[in-house]
């Protein structure tokens, strides 16, 4: 009967709050339709890891190592960067940069959407975070899963579970964090400019050769960031050089399918109580959403400073959608721009700078952890 | 709060943002002229 029970007894309080986090993730990605696709393994991987003695983790039973699965898939899949990239090579394949092509201009509001990554930088560090945390906290703002993982696994973070929990909350989050932000810093006059849509054709050539190219420039540049967008830019080149169309659908599809439903499990070993329920934790939360605001900040600021000196005006919601989350963002952005006059549809530009974001987000990544060994 | 922490990170984001903008505007000018190199076959 003890031995039963004993394990009852063993019950902190603190596990007991994360299957209340646990369960509030589940709730969201169920009732909510946050972000399903992370959230609820999250969560349920937050009960998984905080039952005492959980045979789902490594634990130390009589001075001998007993390895859990959990452990197990962090080890094969996380600690060695391959889930993220391989999940990359998915969301490449998923990517139609046609819209980014046919207006590259839209390119600069990825990388001034970039802004909040460095300002939460400096904001963590105000905070006494040393700078291998901070850079990834910072990373947040990338606003992109797999780079999150990376980079926070890159620096060994000791907070990698806070962070990708506040990284795919707040990408959930973009339709309640962009547009009280966008509305605060834009007049009534700016959100109404008009961007008619007449975009250059692009050739089938173009579309093989710009994934080579990018991994060439971004690879040069910064040498940490090729897995990376070595990665991305494979899934898109299968996508389009047109004689792939079945790897191509297994990358977008049974690949990034297979990929989410173990990441977000493997995760969770990094919200076991003990790691999970410290001050920090509500600090990143905060820090993370501050990375998402000020990202949006300086795609729009950015597209207010070119309007300074261009004669066709940009409306600067559209800088706003340079975040990396695809395709939230230019939905957001689309949306607003109908609100406010039904009839100025600026959904392809607010997509053109979103993929940008992509591209953008992965190389700040690279950049962040080249500037910081 | 550390603020000598703060101003040591100013670099960083410096470097950072401006190797970006750097990174992106050769992207930039790649595609430019792939689409003057490579244009796309107008329909007859």
């Amino acid at each position: 009967m003890e031995t039963l029970f004993s394990n009852v007894f063993a019950l902190q309080w603190q596990q007991v709050v994360m299957w209340l986090i646990g369960g509030i993730l589940i709730y969201l990605a169920i009732k909510k339709d946050m972000e399903p696709t992370l959230l609820l393994p999250i969560g349920f991987g937050a009960i998984l890891v905080n039952l005492p003695f959980s045979g789902a983790v490594n634990q130390i039973a009589e001075g001998v190592m007993e390895h859990g699965a959990i452990d197990t898939l962090f080890n094969a899949g996380i600690a060695n960067e391959l889930f993220p990239l391989l999940l990359f090579i998915g969301i490449g394949a998923m990517i139609d940069f046609g819209p980014l092509l046919s207006n590259p201009k839209m390119l600069l509001f990825g990388a001034a959407a970039q802004f909040g990554i460095f300002f939460t930088l400096s904001l963590a560090s105000l905070f006494n975070f040393d700078l291998k945390d901070a850079a990834s906290i910072a990373i947040i703002g990338a606003a992109d899963g797999p780079t999150s993982i990376f980079v926070a696994n890159f620096f060994q973070s000791n907070y990698i579970g806070a962070i990708i929990v506040a990284a795919y909350s707040y990408m959930a989050l973009v339709p309640i964090v962009q547009p009280p932000v966008i509305r605060l810093i834009t007049t009534k006059k700016e959100r109404l400019i008009k961007m008619p849509y007449a975009p250059a054709s692009v050739s089938k050539t173009t579309k093989i050769l710009f994934p080579i190219i990018i991994t060439v420039i971004a690879g040069l540049v910064a040498p940490k960031s090729v897995a990376l967008i070595g990665f991305l830019m494979f899934g898109n080149l299968i996508r389009e050089c047109g004689v792939l169309n079945s790897l191509s659908d297994a990358a977008q599809n049974n690949l990034a399918n297979l990929i989410t439903l173990l990441l977000g499990l493997t995760i969770s070993t990094k919200m076991q109580a003990e790691q999970f329920l410290t001050p920090e934790t509500l600090l990143i939360m905060g820090l993370g959403l501050v990375a998402f605001i000020f990202d949006t900040v300086g795609g729009v600021f950015f597209a207010k400073f070119l309007n300074l000196f261009t004669k066709k005006k940009i409306n600067p919601m559209v800088g706003a959608a340079g975040i990396s989350a695809f395709p939230m963002s230019a939905r957001v952005i689309h949306k607003m721009g109908l609100k406010e006059d039904p009839n100025n549809f600026l959904l392809m530009h607010a997509v053109g700078a979103n993929v940008s974001g992509q591209i953008a987000s992965v190389i700040a990544g690279g950049l962040i952890m080249a500037l910081i060994v | 709060m550390n603020f000598q922490a703060l101003l040591n990170t100013l670099p960083i984001m410096g470097k950072g943002m401006l190797g970006i903008f750097i990174v992106i505007i050769v992207i930039y000018i790649c595609i430019l002229l792939l689409n003057k190199i490579f244009p796309a076959k107008k329909e007859k």
